[in-house]
């Protein structure tokens, strides 16, 4: 059985990637994701806003600690050893790299393009393979139009591009007026492919206090269904890679990916969940089906269902929505 | 040798570059201004760097001066090449070892930032009164008056001290050079080596105590031997001279830098001659050069070694032309015919005379002057004029110069207006700033572009006003072609670059006295363009028109917001400089900001400097030259700064001190025992809170909380009847009071004193009521100041107007029923946020009315009683807190001084009413020897009764009747505060805290736990907690905090509580209401968050929070009365910990540093600190639950 595919031109053994989460920050578990199959490592984000309050945080407390009064001219020592999220980032790069054999593809969370394009080549030169960037926008600026939105992503994918020679991958929202249009001009901009979608932060409301306080849930295999229609209906139209992420739960809805179009599957929560070990599971009950399928290789299996070779390309699109309301039951 | 690398560096860092380089055991306490000596050399080792031995130098830091001598004796006894840095009161705690070390020919040298002593008051600043309380320890003393003769000396002093064996005390000037920045040559590695005779450290080493080659040191002698001994040593001080001055050859051939022991500058024929030491001859040195180029003939010695004092060298080198000798002293020794350097130069001069040695005719006239006292300025002008009076028949001595002796009539007059040639030659820059608005680190880095990347001379020198919160900086750069002598400010009309950095202070200062004919004047303005020069006061106009200035304007600030850099100006100012001094050619300048923002930030900082590039290109097309109109538009001269309302002092003294004209006060307008009137803080208007709170009338439920968190005491409730509000502002606020504890018609307003606010928004913080429909909205919210100033002000004053709620009536044990009560600390130049004031002002409000402070030296004592305002005031009856700073160290003891004194007081009084009971009203008589003051009630009978007393006493014709009505006041309840940091309360004071305690005594103790040494900068003490960072505990702190209150529990007589006002606001009233009750010590240990923990303090209470929830800080009190009822003393007021210890430290700086320096170690520490906060919780849960019912049951007890 050939399980492997090409992402980002990159050659990977199979198309299971564990995404973006705290999984990959310690070493152990790193190793743990490899031993149980994991074709490749998409890193934990570096986070814009971390960053930026970090900096802000020393500029505060370490650069500018003079309060102006004769006695004291700061107050903590600040020393070179002081290693900052970037800093400390760049170092698990190297250190991941030297220890695992799979591609590291590391993960950038922001979407401005100040500070973004050196932290990318930094990345690049501490040996990551490919970058993801995690665009994470939200569209709250009523005097903001979707184009101005769309050009911030362009932007930055521009800057980077100039900078930077690994394969870059954007990691978008669903919540494009067009996606494809959207994709279509990334590809034409340079990036090497895309994962579908990204989870937006939801916080939730404290009836006591009336502060906003921070949810975060696991996803469920329900969520992946709308990356899998919009996989579907990319794949062929574009020449890029693209990875399918949230929802992710089982080997069918994996299968269900590749067959739509994914070069990968990401994996989060239901390693998170199940821990890392998981990822062979989910790897040998899709063989197993593979198997049971007569499937030879997963390259036969990608984009095998996607809206150009569907049996019913209609369906991936309005009319599968008059169909899902005609089925609901009040 | 390569010794030609330029650095620019202040003082304290020239010397210990050279002290970390040839020691290996650093022993040290913090003080200003020497703390950051020993702080860099931390720094270098905790970053490996070697001496020249190629070890680390091991820094300790001690817990007192006291005890760093003690480890820098033990260390050299041991073997260990050894100093200490120090300063003050630090040295005098070092005398007691320094006759030891001396006594004990133990080469080794004390690096000394020479500063005043306290004596009718402290002072940080820099003069001699220190280094000679100890020229008779058998130091030598060595002095050094520049950044480079420091760095020169400190070699020099190390290298003759191994060579004659007699310690040395190096001393420069406390700030003047401590804190100047300037260029100076650095010394190599090579230099130093070849300067340090390994054979005298082998000496050294072999004189070392070691069990190997067994000796007995520091025997007990007895009348038959202890005098010979003492003489034994008398070789070693006749050689010592010589050996510093070929100790300065060898210098001088290694770097081409000479000195002699006395270094004689001027006119080889002078007449007239100055003897000083220290930076003043610095300045005299340049004035001396300008008089000589006018044809004068004169001179001045600086004396460099001036112990063992070299009597036959100095007269060596006093021409035989020289008719008058001017000696000057920057010490004060009252008393004395003549202060030690006068005496000694006079002792040299009559020597001289009897052993017919005199090279003169006839001896010289001598006078002794005294100038430059806590960093007064030293200037040409008055050197000028002590050669002018030098020049005179009979010149006046003893003599002051610097000041206007209107009393002993002593001063010389000078010419404030005089400038050397050398001056002449420098540009000269001044900048007003605030301390938040990083002017200082702005010039700071700008002396370092132009003295590293040009061939300019530069110097540095800043000063600061005594407040934390809204600090002003006056930067004072001046840059030359030549060496800059000049050690002292610029002054009136000589600079060439004057630059407003806040436009608030335009009315505070007269900045443009400053300004040169044809300056350029630089203002940060955030008015529109057409308006900013109707903004100028009167005075600025006219002196912009008649000095026809360069007006050059910015609104920095919309600069700073459009690149992203809030409210930072730093870099946007200094662009401006660069862009109108024309120091440098513009597009160099720009580069060379540029690389020196990069060079500060480094890589860690990417996205600021950034910003700052983007802030840098914005800034040239935001600049724009003001046209200046022929004629002055200004309608109003000067904003008043004091009402005529104020009382004659505050008018005729404060007032000036606020405007910084100081200086200019006469002896005779000076107290002359140092006690100054309390309560002048209210006449200091500050303006520094950008926004202040509003109260909402309709959703406030009268809780309490805002005054209480608020640390200036700029909010107040105050109940009043409604038909008391006669005439009210329009916009005045007041409401029905809740609460059935209040009468009918009784009302309630809160209301802000505009002006004294901060802005730190605490109160709205705490504030717990909602607008229902809009939950953004509280009952107090805060709004920008500048529209609401005027309105608020007069609200303000009003408020003040209506009465006091009456203390009987009050419910104390309500939080709105003591914050009711006038706060009488208010308005202290606390930082905003502060932690610690709140507790202070709380203390007033229940017991101001009859409080006496003991404050150790700290923050409290900066923002409790440094002038120019003090924030403790008095009651509407004229009664209020009572305060006073001993020392750093004795402060616990000197309180209880106080309760000595206080109950001697009212014994006496007692037995004085019962000498005279039978003149006396017997039941007045029972009723104050048997009162019942446990209550305010009681306390106001009391006082109505001492009052019909005094009363009756007038009647009564005898000596007993007299000495009663002095002391009668006594028989009132008097409540002793002892108030400290916790440095004092840990670590320096803790003996006398420890025995204080032990005395059981009725004194109350306030322990302001800020976890580090706050006021000198954040150094570790006792305090600190497990996996903090702080100076000396760069890699955070492996040993966890002392428990304090565990050493006072311990004694079971003493009333200990543990508070938190942020983390529940009830339990800290609950614990000063019951320790200032119990009759015996009381110690109340208060969490008090501060800038020194790497937080923002408008989260304050947040923080407080979190810290009780973790377990970091406990919530009890511990009451001995309890015992007397059965009941378990103890009783625990916090839950045991709820969340992770590390939620806690990850949000503040001082923890999470270590998270990301020591990743490893932080786990490690972190993790321990968790399982101690949770153990601490569990033992002071069973501690609290141990039964006291019945002696033999030790059965837990739920009762607590």
């Amino acid at each position: 059985m050939d399980l492997s595919t090409e992402y980002l031109g990159l050659k990977l053994n199979n198309p299971l990637v564990p995404s973006a989460s705290p999984l990959s920050k310690n070493l152990d578990s790193a190793k743990k994701l490899e031993d149980a199959g994991a074709s490749a490592l998409v890193m934990y984000s570096l986070f814009e806003e971390e960053v930026t309050e970090e900096d802000n945080l020393m500029d505060s407390y370490l650069y500018s600690q003079d309060i102006g009064h004769n006695e004291a001219n700061g107050y903590l020592p600040f020393t070179d050893a002081y290693q900052t999220k970037t800093d400390e980032y760049l170092a698990h790069i190297f250190t991941l790299k030297n220890s695992l054999d799979i591609p590291i593809i590391a993960s950038l969370n922001g979407v401005t393009t100040g500070g973004w394009v050196d932290h990318a080549v930094e990345i690049e030169q501490a040996g990551a393979d490919a970058l993801e960037l995690n665009a994470y926008y939200v569209a709250a600026d009523p005097g903001k139009s979707g184009r101005e939105v769309e050009s911030l992503y362009i932007e930055l994918l521009k800057e980077l591009r100039k900078h930077v020679s690994i394969p870059l991958v954007m990691k978008l929202s669903p919540y494009f007026s067009s996606v494809s249009y959207m994709v279509s001009e990334l590809q034409q901009h340079g990036v090497n492919g895309v994962s579908l979608f990204n989870r937006f932060y939801q916080p939730g409301l404290d009836l006591d206090t009336l502060n906003i306080t921070p949810e975060l849930s696991l996803s469920t295999s329900q969520e992946s269904l709308l990356t899998m229609r919009w996989v579907g209906l990319l794949y062929g139209n574009i020449d890029i890679s693209l990875a399918a992420t949230g929802g992710i739960h089982t080997a069918e809805d994996a299968l269900r990916m590749l067959m739509s179009g994914a070069n990968v599957c990401h994996l989060c929560s239901a390693l998170l969940k199940n821990g890392p070990d998981y990822l062979a599971t989910i790897l040998a009950d899709m063989e197993a089906w593979m198997e049971e399928h007569e499937y030879t290789s997963v390259s036969q299996l990608i984009g095998s269902a996607s809206k150009i070779n569907a049996v019913d390309p209609a369906a991936f699109e309005r009319c599968n929505y008059l169909q899902v309301l005609r089925n609901y039951k009040v | 040798m390569g010794q030609d690398k330029t650095l620019i560096i202040d003082g304290n860092e020239a010397v210990a570059r050279i002290a970390h380089k040839t020691n290996e055991v650093i022993a040290i306490y913090p003080i200003t201004p020497s703390s950051p000596m020993g702080e860099l050399s931390d720094d270098w080792s905790s970053a490996g760097q070697k001496n020249i031995w190629g070890n680390i130098p091991e820094v300790i830091e001690m817990q007192s001066e006291g005890g760093a001598a003690g480890a820098v004796h033990g260390s050299l006894q041991a073997g260990a090449l050894t100093t200490t840095f120090t300063s003050s009161q630090g040295l005098l705690l070092m005398i007691p070892n320094m006759y030891k070390i001396a006594g004990e020919l133990t080469p080794s040298v004390i690096h000394v930032a020479a500063r005043s002593l306290a004596a009718q008051a402290l002072s940080i600043f820099g003069d001699h009164s220190d280094v000679m309380a100890i020229r008779q320890t058998g130091y030598g003393m060595l002095a050094s008056g520049s950044v480079q003769e420091a760095m020169d000396m400190a070699l020099i002093s190390q290298s003759a001290s191994l060579r004659s064996r007699i310690p040395v005390v190096h001393f420069f000037d406390g700030f003047r050079t401590s804190h100047e920045l300037s260029r100076v040559l650095d010394i190599d590695d090579s230099v130093i080596r070849a300067m340090i005779n390994e054979e005298d450290v082998a000496h050294f080493r072999q004189r070392a105590m070691t069990p190997d080659r067994p000796v007995l040191r520091g025997t007990s002698q007895n009348p038959d031997v202890y005098f010979q001994a003492r003489e034994s040593v008398n070789p070693y001080y006749e050689q010592m001279p010589g050996i510093v001055q070929q100790t300065m050859d060898k210098f001088a051939e290694l770097t081409g830098r000479h000195y002699k022991l006395f270094d004689y500058v001027g006119a080889e024929d002078a007449e007239r001659i100055i003897v000083l030491m220290g930076s003043g001859a610095e300045a005299a040195d340049e004035t001396v050069e300008s008089l000589q180029q006018e044809g004068e003939k004169v001179a001045i010695i600086k004396i460099r070694l001036y112990r063992p004092f070299d009597s036959r060298q100095l007269l060596s080198i006093i021409p035989g032309t020289c008719q008058a000798i001017a000696v000057l002293d920057r010490t004060k020794e009252p008393g004395a015919d003549g202060e030690p350097l006068y005496k000694d130069v006079m002792t040299a001069l009559a020597e001289s005379v009897i052993h017919r040695e005199s090279r003169f005719e006839y001896l010289p006239k001598v006078a002794g002057g005294r100038y430059g006292l806590s960093s007064k300025e030293f200037t040409p002008g008055m050197i000028k004029a002590i050669f002018d009076e030098l020049g005179t028949d009979s010149p006046k001595t003893p003599f002051t110069i610097g000041i206007i002796d209107d009393v002993s009539h002593s001063h010389l007059e000078w010419d404030a207006s005089y400038e050397t040639s050398a001056v002449k030659k420098t540009t000269q820059c001044v900048f007003y700033g605030l301390g938040s608005d990083g002017t200082v680190s702005a010039n700071k880095n700008t002396i370092k572009i132009i003295g590293q990347e040009t061939d300019l001379h530069a110097q540095g020198y800043f000063v600061y006003d005594s407040k934390k919160a809204g600090a002003v900086t006056i930067s004072h750069l001046r840059f030359g072609p030549d060496e800059i002598r000049s050690s002292y400010l610029i002054g009136t009309g000589q600079a060439q670059f004057v630059a407003c950095h806040q436009d608030m202070l335009l009315d505070r200062f007269e900045m443009l006295d400053m300004a040169a004919p044809g300056a350029v004047f630089l203002l940060n303005s955030s008015k529109e363009r057409e308006s900013v020069w109707d903004s100028l006061p009167f005075n600025l106009q006219q002196q912009v028109i008649d000095k026809k200035l360069h007006f050059y304007a910015i609104d920095a600030y919309q600069v700073a917001t459009d690149s992203g850099m809030g409210r930072r100006i730093n870099t946007i100012m200094q662009t401006c400089f660069f862009a109108v001094s024309g120091i440098l050619p513009g597009d160099e300048a720009i580069d060379k900001i540029k690389s020196a923002v990069e060079k500060s930030y480094g890589r860690k900082g990417r996205r600021i400097i950034e910003m700052n590039y983007r802030a840098i290109d914005n800034t040239l097309a935001a600049m724009y030259e003001v046209q200046v109109p022929e004629k002055v538009t200004a309608k109003i001269e000067k904003t008043q700064l004091i009402p005529d309302s104020a009382p004659a002092f505050v008018r005729d003294v404060t007032a000036r001190l606020i405007e910084g004209k100081g200086d200019l006060l006469p002896v005779s307008l000076l107290p002359n025992d140092g006690t100054w009137p309390t309560g002048t803080a209210i006449w200091e208007k500050r303006n520094i809170g950008p926004e202040i709170p509003v109260w909402d009338e309709e959703l406030c439920i009268h809780c309490g909380k805002c005054p209480f968190v608020c640390p200036h005491a700029a909010i107040r409730s105050k109940v009043f009847h409604k038909d008391v509000v006669e005439n009210p502002p329009a916009t005045f606020k007041h409401v029905p009071v809740k609460g059935r504890e209040f009468a009918d018609g009784m009302h309630i307003s809160y209301q802000v004193a505009p002006e004294d606010c901060t802005g730190c928004g605490l109160c709205v913080e705490i504030c717990p009521v909602r607008d229902k429909s809009r939950s953004s909205h509280k009952a107090l919210n805060m709004e920008k100041q500048v529209p609401l100033r005027e309105q608020e002000r007069v609200n303000w004053d009003y408020f003040l107007t209506l009465p006091e709620f009456n203390r009987s009536d009050i419910k104390w044990k309500t939080m709105k029923g003591a914050m009711i009560a006038q706060p009488l600390f208010e308005f202290s130049g606390a930082c905003v946020g502060c932690g610690e004031t709140p507790y202070i002002k709380l203390a007033t409000q229940l017991f101001g009315d009859r409080m006496i402070v003991a404050n150790a030296t700290g923050c409290s004592s900066i923002y409790g009683g440094n002038l120019p305002t003090t924030p403790f005031s008095k009651d509407p009856d004229g009664r209020g807190p009572t305060w006073s700073n001993s020392l750093f160290e004795d402060n616990a003891e000197f309180g209880l001084g106080f309760r000595l004194a206080i109950n001697s007081q009212r014994d006496h009084a007692s037995n004085l009413i019962d000498t005279l009971s039978d003149e006396l009203d017997d039941e007045l008589v029972a009723g104050i020897q048997q009162s019942d003051q446990s209550d305010e009630a009681g306390i106001y009978e009391q006082r109505q009764r001492v009052e019909s007393l005094k009363e009756q006493l007038k009647s009564i014709d005898s000596p007993a009747a007299r000495a009663l009505q002095d002391v009668a006041d006594y028989l009132v309840k008097k409540s002793v505060w002892i108030v400290g940091g916790d440095g004092w309360a840990y670590d320096i004071g803790f003996g006398g805290l420890d025995h204080v305690m032990a005395s059981g005594r009725d004194v109350n103790i306030l322990v302001l736990d800020t976890e580090v040494y706050s006021n000198t900068g954040g150094q570790m003490s006792k305090a600190t907690p497990k996996g903090a960072v702080a100076k000396f505990a760069a890699s955070g702190k492996t040993m966890k905090k002392k428990d304090l209150s565990m050493i006072a529990m311990a004694y079971e007589n003493v009333y200990v509580a543990h508070v938190a006002f942020g983390a529940k606001d009830m339990q800290t009233l609950k614990a000063f209401m019951e320790a200032e009750s119990y009759p015996g010590p009381s110690i109340i240990i208060a969490y008090s968050p501060c800038i020194a923990h790497g937080v923002d303090l408008a989260f304050n209470l947040q923080q407080q929070e979190l810290a009780l929830a973790s377990g970091h800080w406990n919530l009890f009190r511990y009451d001995p009365r309890r015992t007397e009822q059965g009941k378990n003393p103890l009783q625990l007021d916090s839950k045991k910990p709820s969340i992770p210890y590390i939620d806690f430290a990850k949000t503040e700086m001082r923890f999470s540093m270590l998270q990301r320096s020591h990743p490893e170690a932080s786990r490690v520490l972190f993790g321990q600190a968790e399982k101690e906060a949770l153990e601490r919780y569990e033992y002071y849960k069973k501690l609290s639950e141990i039964s006291y019912e019945n002696e033999d049951a030790a059965v837990t007890s739920k009762e607590n």
